[in-house]
């Protein structure tokens, strides 16, 4: 077996996992490491400029090619900050592998400079994390981390390395050699509930396929299979936000996002349907609003390779624990070989109920005045993009609910947001990874302006590497969901939801030799868009919108699909009450 | 509720499928997780008990195969039967985890714990607290002209009453080890 240094083994296994890309930051503990990445050429180095902005890189990277994003950063203060990443790429279901330095093994413990207990703190926050304390297991270590990260639901891993076993020599064993037999996931989904669903569907009179995050995750060929299952079977579809782009927004059984902020259409069809095929998606807080009042008179099957998420907030009928992949095509070769057929007639019903939701127009708004709404930002946006080999990254908050409401998705894998952390700063660093892996696309991160600050340091690395993404914020000089809220429930004391002191953001733009561009009127936002698009380098373009626009329809928490607010006639002054209140 | 009679004579499939999966009612599991005994394996599961805010009664820890590594965590914890098959499937998700025994419904099994009594007491109450012992099996470890220090075996229950009737005779303290578990049979 080849013998090598502990730094040596780290870069090869990456080079041997297909690893092209590794978004970090140096540090002490991980100079060994970073000295053997600057002697080779096959793996790419982008320095950012904060750890947190290089695991939301590696999750944009990620999300937007399907391969696992690899980050590499120091002890301490390196691992810290990656955390919010690492967190973020748990509840999203988002294959990391974050390597982390750490202080010699003979001073763990000692409270050494840079010390932090990486793994203590990092354990709620990884699918799986290790410390390396013998150089000859670190290859196999990180083989095993790859396939931990990449198999069954994906997630982030941490491989924690001590400073002197990346000096110290050790034998190398390539990926195939690795032992991974212990960690093998269910993909086939059980054949008699598969029938049983067949057989349901058969029979269904208001059904609905409510898909997810995990669509995507199993792959092209399952956005495929359920593209097949919905023109084989004629069923309504609708999808969480994790899941924009496994069916295309122009698709005419296309219901548009549920949940809080889903179309009406959307959610009163999952509230009224008499059967719901579940595909990858995890019955969120955000999706199903009050629990005892969710869709009260459907059969639920809900497919999903992780067997913890059954049952965990809904009660299913049919559970089927896999690889959506592998269902997606058993059920669709049974559906066809049994010559089976939806109930037409009543199927048709459905949806002319579906379509006189659809008439409410629950997306309507007014563009009136010399006040840009956020909406017609979005939908002018949407307009002068739609058919480009386009890439779209956001922020957290009303602008993100917009997004997903405004613009849309024709394929997967176009459409990383930050879903079940939420977290603010992710779109910034996001776009960066996005850009790294399609330098030719267009890559847009729709922002707010207190979002797109949290992480704004990445114009430096945007700058360094010619990245020509498109930082779009709507600006409402305000945390507008966080205002919509307080309107809502708190009788509208706007307790520090107002962003002051905010930058010119032209200016900034300009400070780090980038291109800012200010459009405050609607009449000049088409010029103003195209010329962001025309422009060739990272732009900064701020857009000023109405400052108290509120994020409609809306679930208010603690109300079940049926009681929506709907626009801005809606009754809000009542609408939450104290049992919802104490909900996020 | 004692698992022991719970499902006695009950049939694998049958005993789950009696279960009423969304009930409101409490209920006492002894789990036997099988993982292996790497560094923090234990802070792994005990942090998912408390970072998803489930209940441990009890837990015992110990490598059982020295060549394999793989170290027996039992554990006792009380849920309904939907946070009881969350926990089970949180566990079994678990990378280190290889297998997950639900002891309480896969048929009859047996539960032991051993404890360590001290017993503090001269005259009448010192005799009282040996007759007692004798009459639950505990043996003497330890004694003093005025103390005892007391082994005992058994099913958790009989350790609680042993204890509660030392109290009036000089309990001065308690260690328990914490329930070990196995089904019965030959499997």
């Amino acid at each position: 077996m080849t013998r090598m240094s502990g730094a040596e083994i780290v870069v090869k296994s990456l080079i041997d996992q297909g690893v092209d890309t590794v978004f970090g930051y140096p540090g002490g503990a991980v100079l060994p490491i970073y000295d053997e990445i600057f002697k080779q050429n096959s793996i790419k180095h982008i320095l950012v400029r904060h750890e947190q902005a290089a695991t939301h890189a590696a999750e944009g990277y990620a999300r937007s090619t399907g391969k696992p994003g690899v980050v590499l950063v120091t002890s301490g203060p390196g691992a810290t900050n990656a955390v919010t990443g690492l967190t973020d790429a748990l509840m999203d279901s988002i294959p990391l592998v974050v390597l982390t330095g750490q202080v010699p093994t003979f001073m763990i413990g000692n409270d050494a400079f840079q010390e932090a207990d990486t793994v203590g703190i990092t354990r709620p926050c990884t699918k799986h994390n290790w410390l390396v304390k013998e150089t000859d297991a670190l290859a196999e270590t990180l083989h095993q981390a790859f396939h931990v990260a990449t198999n069954g639901r994906p997630g982030p891993v941490l491989i924690d390395i001590p400073k002197d076993v990346q000096f110290a020599e050790g034998s190398y064993m390539p990926p195939k050699k690795a032992k991974t037999s212990h960690y093998q996931p269910q993909v086939k989904g059980d054949m008699q509930e598969i029938a049983a669903v067949v057989e349901a569907m058969a029979k269904a009179k208001r059904p609905i396929i409510y898909s997810g995050g995990g669509v995507i995750n199993s792959g092209s060929g399952a956005t495929q299979l359920l593209r097949e299952l919905v023109s084989a079977t004629g069923f309504p579809i609708t999808s969480t936000l994790m899941g924009l782009g496994c069916y295309p927004a122009s698709g005419k059984n296309w219901l548009g996002m549920l949940g809080m902020h889903g179309t009406y259409e959307a959610n009163m069809a999952m509230h009224d349907c008499d059967f719901m095929l579940c595909i990858g998606a995890r019955f969120d807080d955000r999706i199903t609003g009050r629990t005892d009042a969710f869709s009260p008179k459907s059969v639920k099957v809900h497919i999903d390779i992780d067997p913890s998420s059954i049952n965990k907030n809904i009660r299913v009928d049919h559970p089927i624990v896999g690889d959506v992949g592998h269902i997606l095509e058993d059920l669709l070769r049974m559906w066809k070989a049994d010559g089976r057929r939806t109930n037409a007639d009543a199927v048709k019903k459905w949806w002319g109920k579906i379509d006189d939701w659809r008439a409410i127009d629950c997306l309507k708004f007014k563009q009136e005045g010399n006040i840009i709404k956020p909406q017609y930002a979005l939908e002018r946006l949407e307009a002068l993009t739609k058919g480009m080999d386009r890439y779209i990254t956001t922020e957290v908050g009303q602008h993100q609910m917009w997004a997903a409401q405004y613009l849309g998705f024709e394929e997967p894998n176009r459409w990383m947001t930050s879903g079940g952390l939420g977290t603010m700063g992710y779109g910034f660093p996001a776009s960066v990874g996005v850009q790294i892996a399609h330098p030719e696309a267009l890559v847009i991160n729709v922002a707010g302006e207190a979002s797109w600050l949290m992480n704004m340091q990445e114009m430096g690395t945007a700058m360094q590497y010619g990245l020509p993404v498109k930082q779009f914020i709507l600006n409402n000089e305000r945390l507008g969901m966080v205002r919509q809220w307080q309107e809502l429930l708190h009788g509208e004391r706007y307790s520090s939801s107002w962003s002051e002191s905010l930058p010119d953001f032209v200016k900034l733009a300009e400070a780090f030799g980038a291109k800012g561009i200010l459009c405050d009127n609607p009449e000049d936002l088409d010029e103003a868009i195209k010329e962001m698009l025309a422009h060739d380098g990272p732009v900064l373009f701020d857009c000023l919108v109405e400052k108290h626009e509120n994020c409609f329809p809306m679930i208010p928490s603690g109300k079940a699909h049926n009681e929506m607010l709907l626009g801005e006639n809606a009754d809000t002054a009542n609408a939450i009450q104290a049992g919802g209140a104490v909900l996020v | 509720m004692s698992p022991l009679d719970l499902k006695k004579g009950a049939s694998r499939k049958s005993a789950y499928d009696l279960k009423t999966p969304f009930s409101d009612v409490n209920e006492r599991h002894t789990l036997a997780v099988l993982v292996d005994n790497v560094d923090g394996v234990l802070a792994r599961v005990i942090g998912l008990f408390s970072g998803r805010g489930y209940n441990i009664d009890s837990l015992t820890v110990a490598e059982v195969d020295h060549t394999g590594h793989r170290s027996r965590i039992t554990v006792v914890t009380t849920g309904t039967p939907q946070v009881i098959n969350q926990i089970k499937a949180q566990l079994d998700r678990m990378v280190v985890v290889h297998e997950v025994h639900d002891l309480t419904v896969e048929g009859p099994s047996v539960e032991r714990e051993l404890a360590l009594v001290k017993v503090r007491g001269t005259g009448t109450e010192r005799v009282e607290a040996m007759r007692t012992a004798e009459i639950f099996r505990a043996r003497v470890m330890d004694t003093t002209t005025e103390s005892f220090v007391f082994e005992l075996t058994g099913a958790p229950d009989k350790i609680d009453a042993f204890v509660e009737l030392m109290v009036p005779l000089g309990l001065v303290e308690v260690a328990r080890t914490g329930v070990a578990a196995m089904a019965r049979g030959s499997h």
